[in-house]
């Protein structure tokens, strides 16, 4: 096919979906002049293409279009649901018609004088006082389309030659793209993620040679890496938008047809996905989103009877979530009936009357998932064959994913899609239990937490059989990963749990609840590429996939979902009990802010806002480099700056001179750093006598500054202690 | 006319076993295994097959042999013992890769079809399913393997313990 009619075709399909999503939100603010104007320049450069490329049939068919968005442009007409229909049945036509040119080079013969004429007849209703006349008019057969006469009156002519000639000048310009075929991209990948592991096995070499070159090299090579693998993921990755785009169209129709008043609402629509699986996706989410208008959200009279707004509210959330991409689909309608669920399997003989009795009210809702069943009394024309929720699911599973679903009588139903990122490479947590190494998604990852000697004695306690740790206050469940891959014996109450010298807690989150995970050994972080598991083990619960290590041995990676479940950290009663808590610590959560405490080398107490910590580091004294009057350890690449309190808050000579001493005395230890992150991007390293902790406070100011590069001083934890300002420094 | 088909041959055990040889993509020495906790009890771990993550799938248990003959270490060190170690008999099945840990090699046999025979009726289990038959060798018997098989046993057995 020509080049251009390629360009044209990728072009007029862009604007055409443009139009689609911005004409269902004008139909919510129709006084949008923006959005309005929007509309109107897309549907017009479609129109100057067309002349361009001489299709005549579309050519015409957007000219009646632009004429009635003129009016409405124009206030001569108000835009309402009719018109909107007819637009968007405008936009069907001309999709249809750049299918046809894409698939055998032109218009194709299907007749549309019936769309124009329509579309005509709508932006002249207004005009004349006959409008209400004007929907039953019978459209005569005309087998000539007339080229709407211009209409519009001269002065509306003239924006639209600049806005040719504009829209000619930038279309050469805007079509950077080329078209590439998907396997070789999958190639380009395989080989990508290849390239990864030889640079990882490359870098534990490196930190084995003293060789400068080969150093410097294999930095380059580790540089060079992570840009074309991010590039490569790039070509890959498709925002979410891509197909929910469509959405606010599918959910529109389907209300409009069932005769509900549905709000849709599309969240994280930037979370970004492999093509392949958003392609995998995009049948079964609409089906669901359908499903929920159709089954899920009642009719509006319904709904004010039972104290619900008129309005349906659909949610569509998109976000990463432990190396998986999560979809939540919730509607405030009905909810699913479980006990109408059994009796209907019971009356299509798909299970027994027995097993019906059996049945869990959770199992009862999977009913919905198996071929052949359906809720509805009616067919209709959108639902109701039963084909679909296990269409649904098998789609999902298809790429390795899974649905859920949730649901409560008269408060409405969620389905949680778990997408995985089979392709991805992702940064994760390298831990040892058992004497193997298990990686842990980093999305998933709160906090390290490592107890020693003391500490590791006494720090967990016993809730009956269940272990606990008290981090900050709180209890922490915790989940021994050797008895949870089953690599131990397990131990129901272990006689001396005082055995353990050194304790290490991965504090890991997992839909809003978090547990601690306990490992032999925290090993690392690293850049993994995560491949799928394969048949045979797709059973094996606690796993997500495998990937290759530095070394060349193969670690698998912990599902935390389906290990927090396992070791029953989700439980219903757990959740809801942490929902109601975090609704009721919403309203003051503002001023609550997690803190670091630490001691300054004058053994003032301070604190600094948790969110601006980048690590805490130790260096040895030896690693401190002179710089002009200021010292410096090079970190990660970079050159951090050391900032020391004493050299800060010079109050007086006195305490300078002490706090040099303190210095002295240090010489020997490990320095402890705080990487600090400037509101510029630098970096900067805080150098502190010791760590005190993490807490979660809700900041009173009690005192002002006493010194500079203090910002506030406030009460933690009944001490007085200095807030840092960290900008001042 | 007799038709000749190639076996790759190798031994588990007393078993001498045949796999065609368009079904196997390659045989390697031993490669250190990663286990897989809570998996089926045939799927012994994974290895690293050049960038590609294969399951190392153990034959004992689906032919009740003692199955504590083959010494995996857990950590690798190749060392003089390497003999004794399990190879890597990597086979394409239906779906995808797997490979087999066996005791030796033998040498690819092109064999007639005439000298196959079906498994007897008494041959019962797990072995029943998994060995198609035997080719009627001058000295010994020749067992082939089902590989799809294999895969189907492997994944089958977890929902049997549940």
């Amino acid at each position: 096919m020509d080049e251009d009619i390629k360009a044209f075709l990728v072009e007029s399909y862009e604007n055409i979906s443009q139009i689609e999503t911005d004409l269902v939100t004008l139909e919510k603010n129709p006084t949008n002049k923006d959005l309005l104007e929007g509309i109107y320049r897309s549907l017009h450069t479609i129109k100057g293409n067309c002349g361009f490329m001489a299709f005549p049939t579309l050519e015409a068919l957007t000219h009646s279009g632009e004429n009635l968005l003129s009016c409405l442009r124009d206030g001569q007409l108000q835009l309402n649901a009719e018109i909107t229909s007819s637009l968007l049945e405008l936009l069907d036509a001309m999709q249809q018609i750049c299918a046809q040119i894409d698939a055998i080079g032109q218009e194709g013969e299907v007749d549309y004088s019936g769309l124009i004429q329509t579309l005509n007849q709508l932006q002249s209703r207004d005009r004349g006082d006959e409008g209400g006349f004007c929907t039953n008019v019978t459209i005569n057969s005309q087998k000539e389309i007339p080229k709407p006469a211009p209409t519009n009156p001269e002065g509306s002519k003239l924006p639209c030659d600049r806005e040719e000639l504009m829209s000619a000048l930038t279309t050469p310009n805007t079509v950077q793209s080329i078209r590439v075929d998907i396997n070789l991209l999958d190639k380009l990948m395989n080989l990508v993620g290849e390239l990864v592991l030889v640079r990882n096995q490359i870098q534990q070499f490196s930190t084995l040679q003293d060789e400068t070159a080969f150093v410097t090299t294999s930095q380059q090579l580790n540089r060079l890496t992570t840009e074309l693998q991010e590039g490569v993921m790039k070509t890959r990755m498709q925002p979410i938008s891509t197909i929910t785009r469509k959405f606010p169209r599918v959910v529109r129709d389907v209300a409009i047809a069932t005769e509900k008043q549905v709000q849709l609402e599309i969240e994280g629509e930037d979370t970004e996905l492999d093509k392949t699986i958003i392609e995998a996706i995009k049948d079964p989410l609409t089906h669901l989103l359908r499903n929920c208008v159709d089954h899920g959200i009642e009719s509006p009279d319904i709904r004010q009877t039972q104290g619900k707004s008129a309005t349906g509210r659909l949610r569509l959330q998109a976000f990463h979530e432990s190396g998986y991409v999560t979809i939540e689909i919730s509607d405030d309608g009905a909810g699913i009936d479980s006990e109408r669920l059994k009796q209907k399997a019971l009356s299509l003989g798909l299970i027994t009357p027995n097993q019906a009795n059996r049945l869990s009210d959770t199992d009862a809702l999977n009913l919905i998932f198996i071929p052949g069943f359906s809720t509805a009394n009616f067919v209709t024309r959108l639902s109701g064959r039963g084909v679909g929720m296990d269409v649904v699911k098998t789609d999902v599973e298809k790429v390795g994913g899974t649905v859920d679903v949730h649901t409560q009588l008269g408060l409405g139903t969620t389905f949680k899609l778990k997408i995985p990122l089979t392709l991805a490479i992702i940064p994760a947590l390298i831990v040892t239990s058992g004497g193997d190494r298990y990686a842990i998604p980093q999305t998933s990852l709160l906090e390290l937490v490592r107890l020693q000697g003391e500490q590791a004695d006494h720090g967990i306690e016993y809730v009956h059989k269940a272990p606990v740790y008290r981090l900050r206050g709180k209890l922490l469940p915790l989940v021994y990963l050797n008895r949870e891959l089953e690599l131990v014996e397990w131990e129901p109450e272990p006689a001396h749990p005082q055995s353990e010298i050194m304790l290490n807690i991965v504090v890991l989150q997992v839909d809003n609840f978090t547990f601690g995970l306990v490992v032999d050994a925290i090993n690392d972080t690293q850049e993994i590429v995560v491949k799928p598991l394969g048949k045979l083990l797709k059973e094996t619960p606690c796993f997500a996939g495998a990937t290759i290590l530095g070394d060349g041995k193969v670690a698998l990676i912990l599902d935390i979902f389906s290990l927090a479940s396992r070791a029953g950290v989700l439980s219903d009663e757990q959740t809801n009990a942490l929902i109601q808590q975090e609704m009721s610590s919403q309203s003051t959560i503002e001023t609550v802010q997690m803190l670091l405490l630490f001691e300054a080398l004058d053994n003032s107490r301070m604190a600094i806002p948790l969110s601006r910590v980048v690590r805490l580091e130790e260096f040895p004294r030896t690693a401190i480099e002179q710089v002009g009057d200021r010292q410096v350890i090079q970190y990660r690449d970079q050159i951090l700056y050391l900032v020391n309190f004493a050299n800060v808050s010079f109050v007086s000579s006195q305490r300078f001179s002490a706090a040099n001493q303190k210095t002295a005395v240090l010489d020997a230890d490990l320095l402890q750093v705080v990487v600090v992150a400037c509101q510029s991007g630098r970096q900067i390293g805080l150098v502190v006598q010791r760590m005190v902790d993490i807490v979660m406070e809700d900041l009173c100011i009690t005192g002002e500054a006493t010194r500079p590069g203090v910002q506030a001083i406030a009460v933690i934890q009944g001490q007085v202690t200095e807030l840092l300002d960290i900008e001042a420094i | 006319m007799a038709q000749f088909h190639q076996f790759c041959t190798f031994f588990l055990d007393h078993f001498f076993l045949g796999l065609e040889v368009e079904n196997v993509q390659e045989v390697i020495r031993y490669q250190s295994i990663t286990r897989v906790p809570l998996a089926p009890p045939a799927v012994r771990g994974l290895i690293n097959l050049r960038s590609q993550i294969v399951p190392a799938v153990d034959l004992r248990q689906f032919l009740e042999l003692d199955q504590n003959v083959t010494k995996i270490p857990v950590e690798t060190e190749l060392d003089e013992d390497s003999e004794h170690l399990p190879l890597n008999v990597v086979v394409r099945t239906a779906d995808e890769v797997i490979s087999l840990l066996v005791d030796d090699v033998g040498e690819v046999l092109e064999i007639s079809d005439n000298c196959f025979e079906k498994s007897p009726e008494t041959l019962t289990g797990n072995a029943r399913q998994l060995i198609r038959g035997a080719y009627k060798l001058t000295d010994q018997l020749l067992l082939i393997l089902d590989t799809d098989k294999v895969v189907e046993l492997t994944i089958f057995k977890p929902t049997l313990r549940n």
